[in-house]
């Protein structure tokens, strides 16, 4: 773009409005600037964590002394004899067995108990339910027995509490099929139960959800968390007085033993939940040391509050002697550039501290190594929208939840051993709610918006933003850029008044009308990736086909569609531009707006996921920028344009959405077992979760990879 | 001169005397009692019931009072309440195992929280002032934040639900009053010996207030003795219910038959005191143990079974338990339904005892005995549907106990019978209810609400003006297994300085009452003389209908972020920047005045600087046609002045950050 400087003075723009100019007009300096600043602030963010400490005063954790006693852990020991005792053939008389034990234990505690029947359903894809509130419309439709659960919930009324509020215990069993995990996570449930029903100093009812765990463990805490907050009066005899014998059975049988309370068939309640603790004890074995995992993501990326995590970690680290983790993605712990880029780190921060002694940033290589692990897997786990465990089943509810899974050292079968695991986890679980019973608001002091780096470091929505911040910036500047080219639009800088020969009114308007087309070509590619998106629906209709062929279907009928929404519109690229010398703009101004396209739809996901929306931006933003007509590279024929060919085509390939899944899958995994069902099973579940993640592939990610492609093959 | 004064006071005074006694029924008077009950689930009820009696006065209305309180006098003097209720309670009562169908429940068992109710003799406009002004006054006397219910989004004036009054009652709850010794003390006041003798003393603050339910009450009536109602007497009646759990050792459950035996308690164990005698100005002072329906007639099966001995009248429970002190007296429920065995009272006096013989009763079980206590009707329970900060719903769930033995099947002998259930509920205004989406469900099936409900009032509530409040009568057939109400809300937004301390608690919505007009509970008891006497058993004669109240429940509401005041501040500053800054520019200046200044520049000289660049820009040019490459670098705003101004200054604050950093 010849640029030509004039003699005669013009009007000085407003500072702002130059600088919007001064900006546009170096868009390519401004892109590679802030794309690698923002590449480098994502791996800064292990660097930038902050410790974790508790904002909510009140919780006070560890500031009483535990009581739980042997009294406690020999009757919890009983139980799990009782029960193990039970496990014969056949499953479902061992587990009416045991479900009546469990239930006798529990009401001689003098807790209310009642059971909860769920119908496991699989999950069905609903094009139209996303983002919709968990409803129970379609929980009463037909089921068989077959499929049918039991919950047993027993709750314990607080003396002198009001009943505002309740917190949850949840431990997954399989009635009938325990294995000695399951039996463990049970006594130590019941040993904090057993103690909590004589405390006198509980404020909030507690219930101990024993989630029967024969269709999963999500499924279960769901059910009976739909029929806590939306439960429907119609139809309920229905449910009662079908054929179900072996529920009916059930109550016949607990009139027997237990003379003193009635196990109420109704559903029992307790308030306003506050929080929610889901725990269970891990069937493999640590090496060194008791482990405690905490998994926190529930669907879409939401996080229970960040002091709930901090409570559980400060009590498992500093009063029981635990050690926490979060997961990590294993393969990045041994990955050399990772190591390379921690060690540049520790010797800039060591130059850092050697200037001034008040700047501590460094961090040893190895943490940052670990850190950037945990970093990835929670932002992978952000991202995905599939939450990690029963948990996000009570996210959906706005109750704050994790799940703390417990993996007890090599057992040795030694009832010391075994008595002092079930004392820490009772402590340990004892201690939590104790904390949160002191709470008198709900969680609200510290972050829901934040990624863990480790359970005692935490980077903030504020820090993270950045990286995310820096990626996106360029996208507007880069559309406007474009614009103003191939519109040849003055822009202060550049002078018009040097092409003294100025165009015809039509002419200018037609150009300026002329991105409307390139919209148009937008809009009709945004309404293919939602029909791509839809087509599941129909796959998973036609019966018995593997993962496999119904990837291989949607993939081919997803070309099919492109082909002939080709044919139907016409090949965009044929709108014949009025001028002749505008090869360089039909492209262009069709790039500017698939760039502001992307613009919008990744601000759009950072507000619902903002884990997608970052991994979606380090896919897409470097393709949309780079994104050239591949044959006026080749025309150029110079190093520097077959550079640009071979990144063009290289991002081409890797957005590709079944690409990208296939090539991070061998990075993280090693290249065995590709198979084209994977792709297929991941959408699956992505849809089955109701992730906005699948919203964000299907209607954003998609079309713009396409658009990009069409623009790498455009024929200009 | 002296003595014969002296003397004729002393005449006077025996005269006076005299005529004190002569008068009997215009004598003030004070009575106490306690209750001792077992409940079914090894806990007991104590209840304290205390009555002072101000007769009505037939002089100019100034009162001088023996033993009532002045305080209570006055107040009702002032404001003319004919009938008022206040109570404080901690805790729930547990309906389901401490019975819901008797005097007992319905009377005692009240909200968590503090519920005020008044019933005033006054014209209907001054209700209201009344009402405010009784707040105030009680909110002093009681140290409790009773004033709050002066606020008229506070409270309600039921017309038929919760009691029979023509437009002059009014109706508060505080729930989340907290209940501690500060509202005890000032209720002692009240009573003539305080806590230092008689019944009362048994109040040893630390054992009452770790029991699972506390429930102090205040009652007063006022009887108007003549037209104006000027002069009037007074019943305060003061109750105390506290649910104790007997601090035995909890028994091992190795021993199976040892679990179910109940707890033995004596006065001294769940007290932690001893009654040390009467309070010398109580006219009575007794204290009795109630053992209940389900409980005697258990205990007679035992007999039966057991010894097959019939039990001679009133001692046939002492083969299951033994009492520490020898009963005055033991008295039989006349029960009047059929086949059904009645309670007993065993009647203790305290007049006998004294600081050397302190009174201690206790209980001790021999064999174990599990009973269950008598239901209300219908269960009913409250919560919330619905999550998410926009909406939600109410509802009201009503299942039937299963009481087929003994009430239901009296009435149910015509055919076609129905329930009357009353509800009674006060909603907030924050939580704006839609009455037309009441929705009524019995026995699963989604019913229309015009064909159960008898009557129904309800009062919309007005943006922080008045709260929602319903009525209704609902008539439910006689079967019926369970009913479901539901009311949808939504949850309105509140101004920052409405919210309360703590406003991330969320907000609640007081408890529902729900009553039974046609179950009325009374325990007939043989009559002769004493019993009259007796407050409490006259009130347990009196035939009160079935009334019981649900949860408290606790809606979270959208909440500001508190500290967002700071944030506003920064953001209204930069906002009010910018516009003022902007505007003051855009007044300061002429049009067109900097393009004439710009030209008149231009005319003056070519600058330096820009003929540079163009130089510059030429020689680029001339090199490389990359248009992206060259607009990159040949900015015209880079200029190796401006570079080396930045320079400088960024070494100045490098230095400065290293040296004094």
């Amino acid at each position: 773009m010849p640029k030509t400087e004039t003699e005669t003075p013009k009007m000085k723009p407003r500072p702002i409005v130059r600088l919007a100019i001064f900006l546009i007009s170096h868009s390519l300096l401004v892109c590679v600037v802030c794309c690698t600043a923002g590449v480098l602030a994502l791996l800064l963010l292990p660097l930038l964590a902050k410790n974790t400490y508790i904002s909510e005063n009140a919780l006070m954790p560890g500031s009483a002394s535990s009581m739980i006693s042997n009294r406690d852990i020999s009757e919890a020991n009983r139980l799990a004899s009782d029960l193990s005792g039970l496990n014969f053939e056949p499953q479902d008389a061992a587990a009416l067995e045991s479900r009546g034990i469990l239930t006798k234990y529990m009401s001689d505690l003098g807790a209310e108990v009642s059971y909860h029947k769920f119908h496991h359903k699989p999950n069905q894809f609903h094009p139209l339910h996303f983002f919709s509130s968990p409803d129970s419309t379609s929980s009463v439709d037909n089921f068989s027995c077959s499929a049918q659960g039991v919950n047993t919930v027993g709750i314990i009324r607080a003396p002198r509490g009001d009943g505002k509020e309740a917190i949850v215990l949840v431990t997954p069993y399989k009635f009938g099929k325990s294995g000695t995990a399951e039996t463990l996570s049970l006594s130590i449930a019941y040993t904090v139960f057993s103690l909590l029903s004589r405390v006198t100093w509980l404020a909030k009812d507690i219930i101990w959800l024993v989630a029967d765990s024969q269709y999963g463990e999500y499924a279960p805490v769901e059910a009976w968390l739909r029929d806590y907050h939306t439960p429907v009066f119609t139809g309920l005899g229905a449910l009662n007085a079908d054929t179900c014998i072996k529920i009916d059975d059930l109550y016949a049988l607990e009139q027997k033993p237990i003379a003193q309370t009635k196990i109420s068939d109704g559903f029992r309640r307790a308030g306003t939940m506050a929080a929610a603790l889901i725990f269970k004890v891990a069937d493999r074995n640590e090496l060194l040391e008791d482990t405690l995992n905490i998994y926190a993501e529930a669907s879409n990326g939401q996080m229970p509050n960040l002091d709930l995590i901090n409570i559980v970690n400060y009590l498992a680290v500093h009063r029981q002697g635990l050690r926490v983790k979060v997961e990590k993605v294993l393969s990045l712990l041994d990955s050399r550039w990772l190591e390379i880029l921690g060690e540049i780190f520790e010797v800039l921060g060591k130059v850092a501290r050697s200037l001034n002694p008040g700047w501590k940033f460094g961090i040893s290589a190895a943490d940052y190594v670990e850190g950037s692990a945990t970093l990835a897997s929670s932002l992978y786990n952000q991202a995905l929208g599939i939450p990690t465990g029963p948990h996000g089943a009570f996210r959906d509810f706005q109750v704050d939840a994790i799940t703390l899974e417990i993996s007890p050292k090599v057992s040795s079968h030694n009832k010391a051993r075994h008595n002092e695991f079930l004392l820490r986890g009772g402590r340990l679980v004892e201690g939590v709610v104790r904390s949160i019973n002191n709470l008198l608001e709900k969680f609200h002091q510290s972050f829901f918006l934040y990624m863990l780096t480790s359970p005692s470091k935490f980077v903030s929505v504020g820090v993270y933003m950045i990286a995310f911040a820096l990626l996106v910036a360029p996208l507007p500047l880069v559309a406007a850029s474009l614009y103003a080219d191939a519109n040849q639009l003055d822009l202060g800088v550049k002078n018009t008044k040097s092409t003294t020969t100025a165009p015809d009114e039509l002419d200018i308007t037609f150009r300026s009308w002329k991105w409307l087309y390139a919209a148009k070509e937008v809009f009709l590619v945004h309404v293919w990736g939602a029909a791509v998106s839809l087509l599941p629906y129909f796959i998973c209709q036609i019966p018995n086909c593997s993962p496999t062929s119904s990837s291989v279907i949607w993939v081919s009928l997803s070309m099919l569609g492109l082909l002939i929404l080709y044919l139907i519109a016409g090949s965009p690229s044929t709108h014949v531009s009025i001028s002749q010398h505008e090869e360089k703009g039909e492209w262009a101004i069709l790039k500017s707006v698939t760039i502001s396209a992307v613009f919008i739809g990744l601000l759009l996901m950072s507000v619902v996921n903002f884990a997608t929306a970052e991994i979606g931006a380090l896919l897409l933003v470097p393709m949309c920028l780079m994104a050239q007509p591949l044959k006026l590279d080749m025309k150029a024929g110079k190093f520097r344009s077959l550079f640009r060919v071979i990144c063009n085509m290289v991002l081409g390939f890797v957005a590709f959405p079944p690409a990208a899944y296939f090539v991070a899958k061998t990075l993280f995994e090693g290249s065995d077992s590709i198979n084209m069902g994977d792709f297929w099973n991941w959408m699956e579940s992505l849809w089955a979760w109701n992730s906005a993640t699948y919203i964000y592939i299907g209607m954003v990610h998609l079309p713009c990879w396409a658009l990009c492609l069409h623009i790498l093959l455009h024929s200009c | 001169m002296e003595l014969p004064s002296r003397w004729v006071f002393l005449l006077f005074l025996l005269l006076s005397s005299a005529k004190a006694f002569g008068s009997e029924v215009d004598k003030e008077e004070f009575q106490e009692e306690l209750l001792l009950k077992p409940l079914p689930d090894r806990k007991v009820l104590a209840h304290f019931h205390f009555e002072t009696r101000a007769p009505p006065c037939n002089s100019n209305g100034l009162h001088h009072h023996h033993l009532f309180p002045k305080s209570i006098s006055q107040m009702v003097e002032k404001f003319r309440v004919k009938e008022m209720e206040l109570s404080f309670t901690q805790g729930r009562w547990n309906y389901e195992r401490w019975g819901g169908f008797d005097t007992m429940s319905s009377n005692n068992a009240k909200p968590p929280g503090v519920e005020l109710w008044a019933v005033f003799d006054v014209p209907k406009e001054q209700v209201d002032a009344s009402w405010k002004n009784l707040t105030h006054t009680l909110s002093g006397i009681f140290c409790a934040s009773i004033n709050f219910l002066e606020s008229s989004s506070m409270y309600s004036a039921p017309d038929w639900s919760f009691r029979q009054a023509s437009g002059s009652l009014r109706y508060g709850m505080l729930p989340r009053e907290a209940v501690c010794t500060e509202n005890l003390t000032p209720w002692l006041k009240l009573l003539p010996c305080r806590d230092k003798a008689g019944i009362s003393s048994l109040m040893d603050r630390p054992s009452i207030y770790t029991s699972l339910y506390y429930s102090q009450r205040l009652h007063l009536t006022s009887i108007a003795s003549d037209l104006e109602g000027l002069n009037s007497g007074i019943v305060l009646e003061q109750t105390l219910t506290v649910v104790l759990h007997p601090s035995s050792q909890r028994t091992g459950l190795t021993h199976f038959s040892q679990s179910y035996l109940q707890p033995s308690w004596s006065l001294s164990s769940i007290f932690g005191r001893k009654v040390n005698g009467r309070c010398v100005l109580a006219k009575s002072s007794k204290v009795y143990l109630q053992l209940e329906r389900g409980l005697v007639s258990q205990l007679k099966k035992s007999e039966n079974y057991g010894a097959d001995y019939i039990a001679s009248e009133g001692y046939d429970g002492e083969a299951n338990f033994e009492l520490s002190v020898n009963p005055d007296r033991v008295i039989k429920e006349e029960n009047s339904r059929n086949g059904i065995s009645s309670s007993l009272l065993y009647e203790f006096s305290v007049d006998k005892y004294s600081n050397s013989k302190p009174f201690d009763l206790g209980l001790t079980w021999k064999f174990p005995v599990i009973w269950s206590c008598q239901q209300a009707p219908l269960h009913a329970s409250r919560f919330l549907m619905g999550s998410g900060n926009e909406r939600g719903a109410i509802a009201i769930l009503l299942k039937s106990t299963d009481l087929n033995d003994s009430s239901l099947v009296a009435n149910s002998a015509m055919d076609g019978c129905e329930l009357r259930v009353n509800i009674f509920q006060v909603v907030p205004w924050y939580i704006r209810v839609y009455y037309h989406s009441l929705q009524l469900f019995v026995d699963d099936q989604l019913k229309a609400v015009g064909a159960f409900v008898e009557k129904i009032h309800v009062m919309p509530s007005k943006d922080k003006i008045s709260p929602g409040m319903m009525e209704m009568v609902l008539k439910l057939p006689c079967g019926v297994k369970s009913a479901a109400l539901t009311l949808d809300f939504d949850k309105g937004f509140l101004h920052i300085d409405e919210y309360p301390p703590d406003a991330n608690q969320g907000f609640d919505i007081p408890s529902a009452s729900i009553g039974f007009p046609d179950f009325h509970t009374s325990m007939l008891f043989p009559s002769n003389e004493s019993e009259r006497k007796s407050p409490m058993l006259s009130k347990f004669q009196e035939s009160s209908p079935v009334l019981l109240y649900t949860e408290v429940l606790l809606v979270p509401l959208t909440t500001p972020d508190f500290s967002m005041p700071y944030n506003v501040i920064t953001i209204t500053c930069t906002v009010f920047a910018l516009y003022f800054g902007s505007l003051l520019n855009v007044l300061r200046q002429r049009v067109g005045e900097k393009e004439r200044l710009l030209k008149s520049k231009a005319a003056a000289k070519t600058g330096r600087l820009s003929d540079l660049l163009s130089r510059l820009s030429a020689k680029l040019r001339g090199r490389s046609q990359e248009p992206m490459q060259s607009a990159s670098e040949s900015s015209p705003l880079i200029n190796s002045k401006l570079a080396l101004k930045v320079l400088l200054m960024a070494a100045l604050a490098v230095a400065w950050q290293y040296y004094f950093g």
